[in-house]
């Protein structure tokens, strides 16, 4: 649980004390006289153990440098290149600027894709973290059963999203069909029933981030507001949430880009239907999310603009990474310094 | 007073207990509804969705039997590519990121940083961003078979990895490893005999997160694979009701139920260990 809080600090503190130099380790120690002379060599074997080690370099770092310019780094600037290119095929791409990106914020699909998946985003994420923390709040007063009611909870995270999909498709369609309709039939339908799924799926996940969070908060903080005369609901809002800040920053991130990332359980569970015929002909799949949006507009049937769809990933990848980049930057000052 | 204080606070905590277990059980019910379903036939499926299979609705092992064959595909296959493709990626990029790791932590060079940058910036960058040029590249290279996928894992999945030795790797004192070279240890030696062994928790944590997410993966198997030949389980599963005509639910289920038998096994042995890397992933979601 601790590892949580440190990994998840590490890049922000990186330079500071988060991870310290191996040089600095022996400040906090405390050497004998012996020690410190052997301080003094250190410098020299350190080098040397360097100068060892740079000889290696293409067996520790190599094959992971080779595999993260295929897998990542390679894929991610092709990409970018290729969102301002026309082509059917890659070779034959050619430049034409911003045109890509006109027609993507043009694409009447897309910007409902948008607002489908920030409405989205923003019910799971606020549900999600209020059932999350009230069962971690429950889970962490000592109460019967913690264990066995903690892994209840967060067993169905480890089922994959497809499969999570159609297990809920045939509950809905179980309950909907008694009433002559389905999942596929409505898009209300289709977006409480995904928050239902992902509120199953999400909520024993978080609650783990919870707990580790209330666990940390200090025993006499809770016992002075106790002697204050503090009512439970006093304690909660004044001492436990500021001392669980760390937590809900981590939760809320995490369950924002979530939202925005969702694709397995929205392809499984819905697949974008109904869909709703446009004026001019086209469809607009009311339940399709941006990530389905995007995959769509790649290989969907019909699909004929590969860089148009790059384009929309570049946009996507902006809006995931800068969304949570800010939030992150907002909810960290709210947290409580120690 | 004190005595009265006391009863309501047992009072209060039992009426918790009812409730969480109230929704321990609803938590349970879906997963209840595939075991039931699995075993009524077809038909039935639909219309008595929570119906406890008797009389004419049992179905017996028949939908198992008829999921091995379903969708014109062996389950067993789908079942054996996804282990190999599990095991083999989560191997590849618990030995090749902790050791990356080692030496980007331990030797503080420009080119290790930007190294260790390029990672942490990778997790933020969702799938959909590189996943059309991500396969054309796969395919040029002929990583698209099960045995060369864990290649594309390894690249992909690096970043939260090495973030996560990193950040360990500096929690361990140098001295250790200085002893070692000291007794005449190599770089290798030292990294596989004496670093190697104190990683053991993160390599569980990374470990568990690599099994999860590459055991459940759909999208990135499904643009690289071949799917006419290989299938893993969330393919397979998803072929089954994405390809038009009639689908029989009740052989659905039996898979569904199989595929995910192993995944709570697995989950009930090492609970510990799992929530315990998931909560240190957390980084990544």
């Amino acid at each position: 649980m601790e590892d949580a809080g440190r990994a998840f600090a590490c890049p922000a503190t990186y330079h500071s004390s988060g991870c310290m130099r191996p040089e600095e380790w022996q400040s906090d120690k405390v050497f004998s006289g012996e020690m410190i002379a052997l301080r003094k060599k250190r410098p020299g074997t350190s080098n040397s153990l360097t100068r060892a080690k740079r000889l290696w370099s293409p067996i520790f770092v190599g094959p992971v440098v080779a595999a993260f310019v295929i897998g990542f780094v390679w894929p991610f600037i092709q990409g970018i290149y290729l969102s301002f290119c026309q082509f059917r095929l890659i070779r034959d791409a050619e430049f034409i600027g911003f045109g890509n990106y006109l027609k993507a914020l043009q694409d009447g699909s897309f910007r409902h894709a948008f607002w489908y998946t920030a409405l989205f985003a923003l019910v799971s994420l606020v549900l999600i973290n209020v059932l999350a923390f009230a069962v971690a709040y429950a889970l962490t007063q000592g109460i019967k059963g913690s264990n066995l009611f903690r892994t209840v909870f967060f067993m169905p995270n480890l089922i994959g999203g497809i499969v999570l999909g159609y297990i809920w498709s045939m509950i809905f369609d179980g309950i909907l069909s008694r009433y002559g309709t389905s999942v596929l039939m409505e898009t209300k339908y289709g977006f409480w029933g995904l928050i239902i799924l992902v509120a199953w799926q999400q909520i024993g996940y978080m609650m783990i981030i919870y707990i580790a969070g209330l666990q940390a908060v200090p025993e006499d903080m809770l016992e002075a507001a106790k002697i204050d005369g503090a009512s439970r609901w006093q304690t909660l809002w004044r001492v436990t949430i500021p001392n669980v800040m760390p937590s809900i920053t981590i939760c809320t991130f995490l369950g924002l880009t979530n939202g925005f990332k969702l694709f397995d359980q929205n392809l499984a569970l819905t697949a974008g239907q109904p869909f709703l015929i446009q004026p001019d002909g086209s469809a607009i799949k009311t339940t399709e999310m941006l990530a389905l949006n995007i995959f769509n507009t790649f290989y969907g049937s019909g699909a004929k603009s590969p860089g148009v769809a790059q384009a929309k990933a570049v946009l996507f990848f902006i809006l995931v990474a800068g969304l949570g980049l800010l939030q992150l930057s907002y909810t960290r000052k709210k947290e409580v310094q120690q | 007073m004190k005595q009265n204080t006391l009863s309501a606070e047992r009072r209060r905590k039992t009426v918790l207990s009812v409730v969480l277990a109230a929704i321990c059980i609803i938590y349970v019910l879906p997963v209840l509804a595939v075991v039931i379903n699995s075993f009524k036939v077809n038909t039935f499926v639909k219309t008595d969705t929570f119906a406890i299979p008797t009389g004419e609705m049992w179905a017996g092992f028949a939908n198992f039997l008829k999921g091995m064959t379903f969708g014109n595909y062996p389950f067993v296959k789908s079942v054996l590519y996804s282990i190999l493709i599990t095991v083999l990626s989560t191997f590849l990029i618990l030995l090749f990121t902790s050791m990356a790791a080692w030496y980007i932590a331990r030797v503080n060079s420009r080119v290790c940083r930007i190294i260790y940058y390029l990672c942490v910036f990778s997790m933020v960058v969702p799938f959909q961003m590189v996943m059309f040029t991500l396969s054309k590249t796969a395919d040029t290279l002929h990583l698209n078979t099960p045995w060369t996928i864990p290649i594309v894992y390894l690249g992909f999945g690096a970043g939260l990895a090495i973030f996560m030795f990193v950040g360990f790797v500096k929690s361990i004192p140098l001295e250790i490893e200085e002893a070692a070279a000291v007794d005449g240890c190599g770089p290798m030696r030292t990294f596989f005999s004496v670093v190697l062994p104190m990683l053991k928790p993160t390599l569980i944590s990374v470990g568990i997160l690599e099994i999860m997410w590459v055991w459940n993966d759909y999208l990135l198997p499904y643009l690289v694979l071949d799917i006419n030949e290989y299938r893993t389980i969330p393919i397979h599963i998803q072929y089954l009701k994405g390809s038009y005509g009639t689908v029989d639910l009740g052989a659905t289920m039996a898979l569904i139920l199989l595929s995910i038998i192993p995944v709570i096994i697995f989950y009930l042995l090492c609970q510990k260990h799992i929530i315990k890397g998931v909560a240190a992933g957390a980084v990544k979601g």
